[in-house]
C-alpha cells in the first residue's frame, strides 16, 4: 500500500484523532460509570433556540469527567433516475461527526466537532470553540465558529430531519456546513413564555471562487474547498454573521440574520490588485413551529443574496439568489413498537427551490433561469429520538441558465442517521 | 407486529424492484441533438464520453485558464444541450482585412474577435470606434462529423460561381489557407495552397479541429499547443488545455449524431417538404449531400439531410454587416444548415434567436431577411396563400 505524500497531514490529523478518541473510551470502560447527558448546557427543551443546536446534543459523560462526547452517523441507498436514465443502486456512507465538549474550569467551556464525509473524502473540524461565560446575555465565543446564517446552518445532525438529503437552499445556496475561525459574543435572555437569542461573530470569510468555480454559478459553497480560509482572510475586511432569534414557548421561533463581507483583496504586498471591492450580503429568515392540536411540525429557511458581480463578467454568474424550504412533519403512530418504548412513524413533506440567478439577461431581457424545484415525500420511523430509518422519494425540476425545459429527475433514498 | 414487518419488507421490495417506474420518462430520441451516432466501437464511444464531459461539463475557471478576457467560459456555455446558442452569450467579430488592408489588426491579439467580458480585476475589449462588425449566435454542433466527410467534389459539383444555370444562384465555396496543424482530408481539391473552409457562419474554418482550437482561444482565452497565443497579451503561453482533450472533443463533434426529423408522415409537413423545393429554398438548403470517407466507420459514404450546400451565397443589403471574414465578401453567408432547426427553441429558452445574430425572431423574419441570391425564393414565400406559409414552416419546424 503506498501513502501519497498529500495526504499525510489528513492521515496524522485522522490518526490524532481516533488515538484521542480510543484512549478516552479505554478509560470510559475502565470506568464502567459512562451515563448518557442529554444537554451539557442543560437548558430544558423549551428554552433551546436553533442557534444552541450544536449544545442540545446527546453527549455521553463520565461521571465526575469534565469531559463529555458524542457523535452521529449517515449512511443511505440511493437510486436515481434522470431523463429516464440510470446509474443504478448506490449506498453512500455520507457523513459520520464526533463532538467532544468539555468543563475547562469556571466559566470556560470548549465543544468542537470532527465530520468525515463520503468516506473520509472530506474530513474537517466543523467546530471548535472555547467559550467565556460571562452573563446570560454577554459571552464570548473563538475558535472555530458555524456562521450563525439561517438555522439549518447550526442546527443540521442527520438524526434531527425526516429527509436524507439536506435542504438544496441550505446546502446549494447557503453553504451548510459553514464555519470560520473567529470571535464573537452571544447572549440569551428568558421572560416568562419569551426567549430571546443572539449572536455575532467577526470571521474570515469568502473568497473570489464564489463567482468563479466548476459549478457554473455563484456559488458561496465553493469557498468550503479553501482549506486556508482558517487561517487568514480573502477580503479586505472580517466577514460579520449576526443572527436575532425570539421564541414563545407556545408559538414556536422566528429567526432573522445577515450575513456579509467582501470576497476580493484590493492590496496585496503593497500593491493594489483590483479597483472594485466586491461585496455580499446574505439574509435569512426561519421559523420553527408546532400545530399543537395535530403535533404538526413546521420548519422553514428563506434566504436571499446580493452579490457584487463586475458588469464586464460573465452574468453567468448571478448577482442576486434566492430560495427557500419548508418541512411539514406529522407523528402518526406514537406507541412502543419493537421494544421500543417511544418509537414514532412520521409522515413528512419537503418542498426546496432554489433561484441562483435571479434577474434577466442584459442582451435580452429575458429571464435567467438556473433554478431548481424539488418535492420529496418521506416516510421515517424513529425508533427513539436519537436515531431515525427514513425512506424518501424526491422529484426534482432543474432548468437551465436559459430557461430551457426543466432536466427531470426524480430519487428513491432510504437511509438511517443515529447519534450515538 | 407480523403486519407491520411484512408492509415494511413490501416496501422495501417495492424499493428496491420497482424504481424505474417511478422516475422521469427519457425524452424521445427525435427530440434530443445530443448523443452520437450509432454503432460507434467501444473505444469511439469512451472517447465520445471523455469529449462529451470536456464540452458540456468542464467549466472554465481563473485557475483553469479562464481569460483574463474572454466570450463564454465553457463549450456548453454557448451550445446548450449541443444545440443552437442563446444571444447572453453572442459574441462580436469586426474589422476583418479587405482590400484596403485590415486597419484594426493592432487591436487586442490582432485577431478579429472582440473579447468583451474579463475575469475580476479586468476590463472587457470595447468595439474600436469605426469598426464595421458583426454578431453571431452560436450554431447546433450536432452532425458535424457527417459535414466534415462530405468530399470536396461533392461540395464543388454544386458551387455555380458564374450562375451558368442561370437560376440566379450562384455559390462558391470558402477558399482559405489552412493553419499548419490540420489534416488535409483525403481527395481535397485544393486551389493552390487554398483548400475548401466548411464550417462557420461564413466558413471560415476548414475542419472540426480547427473550429475547436479557434474555439478554445478565441471564446475562452485557452490556450493550446495548436494555437499557444494568449488573447489577452498576445504572447504566447504554455497550453491551458491538453492535446487528447483538444482530440476528444474533436470526436465528440464528429460523431454527435445527425437531429432526427419529427412528423415526417404529418400531411402539413410532406406540404411543407414541396413547397420549400418548389419556391427553390432547396437550391441552397440543399436537402440531401453524401459523405465520403471517414476514419470514423459510421461516417463513411452516408447519405443525410442537412440542408445546406456548405456554400457561400450572396445574401443580399439586409445581411450585409460590412463585415468580412477570409475570402468571404461582407454580404456572402454560409448556407446555413436547416436540420434540428424545429429543436432551436429548446435550447434557447423557449423562444427562437435566429439567422447569424439571432435577429431573427421566428422562422418566418428568418425568411423574410433573406435576399440577395434568395431574394427570389423570399419573394414567392410571400405570395404564398397564408395556408401554405403554415405548411412550409410545418415542414422547417419538423427538421
Amino acid at each position: 500500500m503506498t501513502i501519497s505524500i498529500l495526504n499525510l497531514p489528513k492521515l496524522l490529523f485522522t490518526t490524532f484523532w481516533i488515538l484521542g478518541l480510543s484512549c478516552f473510551a479505554l478509560d470510559a470502560i475502565q470506568a464502567q460509570d459512562m451515563v448518557p447527558e442529554r444537554n451539557p448546557t442543560h437548558d430544558d427543551q423549551d428554552s433551546i433556540l436553533n442557534m444552541d443546536a450544536t449544545y442540545n446534543r446527546p453527549f455521553m459523560t463520565k461521571k465526575g469527567s469534565a469531559v463529555a462526547i458524542g457523535g452521529y452517523l449517515e449512511a443511505n441507498a440511493i437510486h436515481t433516475i434522470e431523463e429516464g436514465l440510470t446509474e443504478g443502486l448506490m449506498f453512500q456512507a455520507r457523513r459520520m461527526s464526533i463532538f467532544m465538549s468539555s468543563s475547562i474550569g469556571k466559566r470556560l467551556s470548549f465543544l468542537t466537532e470532527l465530520e468525515i464525509e463520503d468516506g473520509g473524502k472530506t474530513i474537517g473540524i466543523e467546530f471548535a470553540s472555547m467559550d467565556v461565560a460571562l452573563h446570560p446575555l454577554f459571552n464570548l465565543r473563538g475558535g472555530i465558529i458555524m456562521n450563525p446564517i439561517g438555522a439549518f446552518n447550526e442546527n443540521h445532525d442527520g438524526p434531527k430531519w425526516e429527509f436524507v438529503e439536506r435542504p438544496d437552499m441550505a446546502v446549494q445556496m447557503l453553504p451548510t456546513t459553514w464555519s470560520n475561525a473567529g470571535f464573537g459574543i452571544f447572549g440569551k435572555i428568558h421572560h416568562q413564555q419569551w426567549i430571546l437569542g443572539y449572536e455575532a461573530y467577526l470571521t474570515n470569510g469568502f473568497d473570489g471562487s464564489i463567482i468563479d468555480n466548476e459549478m457554473h454559478k455563484t456559488y458561496l459553497p465553493a469557498t468550503k474547498a479553501n482549506g486556508d480560509r482558517f487561517e487568514e482572510s480573502f477580503g479586505d475586511r472580517p466577514l460579520t454573521t449576526a443572527k436575532i432569534a425570539v421564541k414563545n414557548r407556545r408559538w414556536g421561533e422566528v429567526g432573522v440574520s445577515y450575513m456579509g463581507g467582501q470576497f476580493n483583496r484590493t492590496m496585496e504586498d503593497g500593491l493594489q490588485i483590483a479597483s472594485d471591492h466586491l461585496r455580499l450580503h446574505t439574509f435569512a429568515i426561519d421559523i420553527t413551529t408546532k400545530i399543537p392540536v395535530l403535533r404538526t411540525e413546521v420548519t422553514g429557511e428563506a434566504a436571499r443574496i446580493y452579490v457584487d458581480v463586475p458588469a464586464s463578467y460573465t452574468q453567468q454568474y448571478g448577482n442576486q439568489q434566492q430560495g427557500f424550504f419548508i418541512d411539514v412533519v406529522q407523528p402518526i403512530i406514537q406507541k412502543p413498537m419493537f421494544g421500543w418504548d417511544n418509537a414514532r412513524i412520521n409522515l413528512s413533506g419537503r418542498l426546496d427551490y432554489v433561484d441562483w440567478n435571479v434577474g434577466t439577461f442584459r442582451e435580452t431581457g429575458t429571464a435567467i433561469g438556473d433554478h431548481q424545484w424539488a418535492v420529496t415525500p418521506s416516510i421515517s420511523f424513529r425508533p427513539s429520538g436519537q436515531t431515525v430509518f427514513r425512506f424518501n422519494y424526491r422529484y426534482q425540476w432543474t432548468t437551465d441558465i436559459l430557461n430551457n425545459p426543466a432536466e427531470l429527475s426524480a430519487s428513491w433514498l432510504f437511509g438511517f442517521s443515529t447519534y450515538f | 407486529m407480523k403486519p407491520i414487518i411484512i408492509t415494511s419488507l413490501a416496501v422495501l421490495i417495492l424499493f428496491f424492484g420497482s424504481c424505474e417506474h417511478f422516475g422521469p420518462p427519457e425524452p424521445e430520441e427525435h427530440d434530443l441533438l445530443d448523443g452520437p451516432i450509432e454503432r460507434l466501437t467501444i473505444e469511439e464511444q469512451k472517447q465520445f464520453l471523455a469529449g462529451d464531459i470536456a464540452f458540456n461539463d468542464e467549466i472554465f475557471t481563473v485557475e483553469k485558464g479562464l481569460g483574463p478576457v474572454f466570450v463564454g467560459t465553457s463549450c456548453g456555455s454557448c451550445h446548450a444541450g449541443d444545440g443552437k446558442g442563446h444571444p447572453f452569450v453572442k459574441f462580436t467579430r469586426f474589422g476583418q482585412s479587405d482590400s484596403t488592408g485590415n486597419q484594426f489588426a493592432t487591436f487586442g491579439d490582432g485577431r478579429n474577435q472582440l473579447q468583451h467580458k474579463a475575469i475580476p480585476g479586468y476590463e472587457g475589449q470595447v468595439l474600436p470606434e469605426g469598426a464595421p462588425f458583426s454578431e453571431f449566435v452560436a450554431p447546433s454542433v450536432t452532425g458535424l462529423g457527417y459535414l466534415d466527410a462530405v468530399t470536396d467534389e461533392t461540395i464543388l459539383a454544386l458551387a455555380d460561381p458564374d450562375d451558368l444555370d442561370g437560376d440566379g444562384i450562384s455559390g462558391r465555396p470558402h477558399y482559405n489557407y489552412p493553419p499548419d496543424y490540420v489534416h488535409y482530408r483525403q481527395n481535397s481539391i485544393p486551389n493552390g495552397e487554398k483548400y475548401i473552409f466548411r464550417f462557420g457562419k461564413k466558413a471560415s474554418t476548414y475542419d472540426l479541429l480547427h473550429q475547436t482550437v479557434d474555439a478554445y482561444n478565441q471564446d475562452i482565452g485557452i490556450t493550446s499547443i495548436f494555437d499557444p497565443i494568449d488573447p489577452y497579451s498576445g504572447l504566447s503561453q504554455d497550453p491551458e488545455i491538453g492535446t487528447q482533450t483538444i482530440n476528444d472533443v474533436v470526436l465528440y463533434l464528429k460523431t454527435l449524431k445527425a437531429p432526427i426529423q419529427r412528423d415526417q408522415d404529418v400531411p402539413e409537413v410532406i406540404a411543407g417538404k414541396k413547397i420549400f423545393e418548389d419556391i427553390s429554398c432547396s437550391s441552397c438548403h440543399t436537402p440531401t449531400l453524401q459523405t465520403g470517407f471517414s476514419p470514423i466507420a459510421q461516417l463513411s459514404y452516408q447519405e443525410f439531410h442537412p440542408y445546406t450546400d456548405l456554400l457561400l451565397h450572396d445574401m443580399g443589403p439586409e445581411l450585409d454587416d460590412g463585415y468580412t471574414e477570409g475570402y468571404a465578401e461582407t454580404y456572402e453567408w454560409r448556407t446555413a444548415p436547416l436540420w434540428g432547426l424545429g429543436l432551436a427553441a429548446d435550447s434557447q429558452g423557449g423562444q427562437v434567436y435566429l439567422m447569424h445574430d439571432g435577429r431573427a425572431r421566428s422562422i418566418e423574419e428568418a425568411i423574410l431577411l433573406h435576399g440577395g441570391e434568395a431574394e427570389n425564393s423570399r419573394n414567392e414565400y410571400q405570395e404564398l396563400p397564408t395556408k401554405k406559409k403554415e405548411q412550409l414552416i410545418a415542414f422547417l419546424n419538423s427538421l
